[in-house]
């Protein structure tokens, strides 16, 4: 159970290897000792993840989840809901792909497709059926700034954006009346293994700058929410740019 | 559905989905609520629980979780409230589980008979008060309210009704009963033996004591010549007059006592309502600066003076002046932090107070008592020595706090009020009530199948080690 001051008992990461997920679920641990399930393809990285989340007096269980298995999805969702009720999962799986090979490519491009869109409705579903059946429990989809105006230099990743931001924006609207809470999380710039050796956009951020933005969502039941705050701002300015003007901007 | 007020929406409704939560206002979860009117419909919910389980609600006056159930399914017992008799000469009056405390004194008071214990609302259920095992200001004296009841009428896991009773064949039932958050089973009807007064007054002595440690050594002094005694502090003033508050102590006035005017009437129930809280405060509006200005005022308001007579609504429910005052801490709720340590560890009143003023947190309400015998209900909240409690909106910063002080409460051999809990650990509640494996054993002998089952519950594994 979330307690009355924010503090869950159990989080379930989705990509749990996710630097931004996993800095999150060091954000809510620092404050209480949780049980942490870590869903992910088996790795060293993983097991790194695990050994630095059980210094922190986290239980931690690891379960191999391959995002573009969405047949066996169903089946790591449940294994994740075994060990009792989650009350914070967090959907922060995905792959930026190399946009010039994505839009010419067909299987870059479904490849991008799959993990970022499908895969995240897929597990979206079901944590929806297990959360609803709960009767409790906060929902968190990492989602990007790139979905909400798509730019020639990487359009292909913006649009799987789009397509997850989307869906868990109407799964927060369905699941509303069974209790739980859906939190959609569109982060700027990162700096991460994701988007190393790029160039930073303005506003770039942290992972633990990013996991702070989260655990504060949470704990105030905030459904939709910007890392670092301001680019609500900046990103409504741009989804009204005229595209003339749009298509100019430095990518 | 409105959480606001989530199960009076429609009372006509028998069975529906509701989020639900305590008056803290905090943590809700969704559930389904079922209003059974019998026995019979109790042990046909049970039956009908699914594995999500189910658990009993009052009037949801419990500060944090004991009266929700995500994704199970909630009792709400507000639908068994009849009053079966009241015996004058002995006091005992047979109620159903959902009668409230206040509609049970209005009914009781005609009769010269009043309620030995009342918490600091009458707005909760008979099974509420056992289930908490509530207690009052005149806890010194006649212990919780377990300690006025003969019988409970108990429906348990396999839907067969238990006449439990103190001391008989069940007696171990009783105990884990009493005090046992609903998780025993649910409380059906009870019998409860109450007192005799003339009047329905209180003579009362207010003194203004300026600091702490005065205020605390009065109560060490002579607490035993009254009938009720609480006092409240001041956590905002520093300095000098750390802890400045009031000793507010009192007897039933007899009927000698009161003045012309009252004396026509001297078991009038005289508990006004002025008006509701509305539903639209923004958060952040108890801080640092209107806490001062509210203790200031209350301060003020009572000068040192004996004698006075006061209603019950004066006397020991002020708060109840304003119906569904909660709402005035907005909408992020607040929680309660209340907890006892034993006589000798005061200096822990005094750290914990300092914490808190440290770390910028305010609270207006605070109430300091000194505790009596405790009962034989091993998870029943009181024991000889302080209890305080304060009032903390919630905010950033606030469960770090508290953990700060549980570690403080639990060294020193105290533990926290499962009815103002909302947010400490497992590891809080098996520290302070050092017989919940002695509960428990009971307990799953009335509920193999682990049936009733509480947001408190899983969230402070109550039911499982």
């Amino acid at each position: 159970m979330i307690d009355a001051v924010g503090n869950p008992q159990s989080v379930l990461l989705l990509g749990g290897t996710s630097e931004i997920g996993l800095a999150t679920v060091e954000a809510f641990a620092v404050d209480r000792p949780l049980r942490v399930v870590l869903a992910a393809r088996p790795s060293e990285r993983l097991d790194a993840a695990r050994v630095r989340l059980e210094k922190l007096g986290c239980a931690v269980e690891t379960l191999p989840f391959d995002a573009r298995a969405t047949d066996t999805h169903a089946d790591v969702v449940h294994k994740a809901f075994a060990g009792g009720d989650v009350d914070v999962a967090i959907v922060a799986f995905g792959v930026l792909g190399d946009n010039e090979q994505a839009w010419t490519d067909v299987a870059a491009a479904v490849e991008l497709a799959q993990v970022n869109y499908t895969a995240a409705v897929s597990v979206g579903v079901a944590l929806g059926g297990r959360m609803r059946e709960q009767g409790h429990g906060a929902l968190v989809a990492l989602s990007s700034v790139a979905g909400e105006r798509a730019r020639r230099s990487n359009f292909v990743y913006g649009s799987t954006k789009a397509g997850m931001d989307a869906f868990y924006s109407g799964l927060t609207e369905a699941l509303r009346p069974h209790g739980v809470h859906v939190t959609v999380v569109r982060p700027g710039f990162v700096h991460t293994r994701m988007t190393e050796g790029m160039k930073p956009a303005p506003f770039s951020t942290t992972p633990d700058a990013v996991a702070a933005v989260v655990v504060d969502a949470v704990r105030n039941q905030r459904e939709l929410v910007w890392a670092p705050a301001p680019l609500r701002f900046v990103m409504s300015a741009l989804r009204h740019l005229p595209r003339a003007v749009f298509r100019r901007l430095p990518a | 559905m409105s959480s606001a007020d989530p199960i009076a929406a429609d009372p006509m409704a028998t069975d529906s989905t509701a989020s639900l939560h305590g008056w803290g206002r905090t943590a809700p979860s969704t559930a389904r609520v079922v209003v059974p009117r019998s026995a019979d419909d109790v042990a046909a919910a049970i039956a009908a629980a699914g594995p999500r389980g189910i658990i009993a609600r009052g009037l949801g006056r419990s500060y944090g979780d004991p009266s929700q159930n995500a994704g199970g399914t909630v009792l709400d017992m507000t639908g068994l409230g009849v009053v079966h008799s009241i015996d004058a000469d002995s006091g005992r009056v047979v109620v159903d589980a959902g009668v409230s405390l206040d509609t049970l004194m209005r009914r009781a008071l005609p009769f010269g008979l009043w309620l030995p214990v009342l918490a600091g609302t009458r707005q909760v259920t008979v099974g509420g008060a056992i289930g908490a095992d509530i207690h009052g200001k005149a806890h010194h004296l006649v212990g919780s309210f377990g300690n006025h009841v003969e019988s409970i009428r108990l429906v348990v896991g396999d839907g067969s009704v238990r006449e439990l009773t103190p001391d008989g064949e069940d007696s171990e039932l009783f105990w884990a009963t009493v005090g046992g958050m609903g998780l025993t089973g649910v409380i059906v009807a009870a019998t409860l033996r109450l007192h005799h007064v003339e009047t329905a007054y209180f003579t009362v002595d207010t003194e203004q004591i300026d600091n702490l440690d005065d205020l605390m050594a009065r109560q060490m002094i002579d607490d035993e010549s009254y009938a009720e005694s609480v006092s409240w502090f001041d956590a905002v003033t520093t300095g000098a007059h750390f802890g400045r508050g009031l000793l507010m102590r009192g007897n039933h006035a007899t009927a000698a006592e009161l003045p012309p005017k009252l004396r026509r009437d001297p078991l009038k129930f005289d508990a006004p309502q002025l008006l509701t809280v509305p539903d639209v405060f923004p958060p952040g509006l108890l801080n640092r600066f209107t806490a001062k200005l509210f203790s200031e005022l209350w301060y003020r308001k009572s000068p040192t003076r004996s004698g006075a007579i006061q209603n019950i609504t004066q006397f020991l429910h002020p708060l109840d002046i304003l119906g569904e005052w909660n709402r005035g801490y907005g909408p992020r709720g607040f929680l309660q932090y209340q907890f006892v340590v034993p006589i000798e560890r005061d200096d822990v009143i005094r750290t914990v107070l300092e914490r808190m003023s440290a770390a910028g947190k305010v609270s207006a309400l605070n109430v300091l008592k000194r505790f009596g015998a405790a009962n034989r209900a091993p998870l029943s909240f009181p024991k000889p020595g302080w209890t305080m409690c304060v009032d903390i909106p919630v905010g950033p910063g606030l469960g770090a706090l508290c953990d700060e002080l549980d570690a403080l409460v639990l060294d020193a051999g105290g533990r926290h009020y499962l009815a103002k809990e909302s947010r400490t650990s497992p590891e809080a509640i098996r520290r302070g009530y050092p017989r919940l494996d002695e509960w428990r054993k009971v307990r799953d002998a009335a509920d193999p199948g682990g049936i009733f089952t509480s947001d408190m519950s899983r969230r402070l594994e109550l039911t499982h080690s």
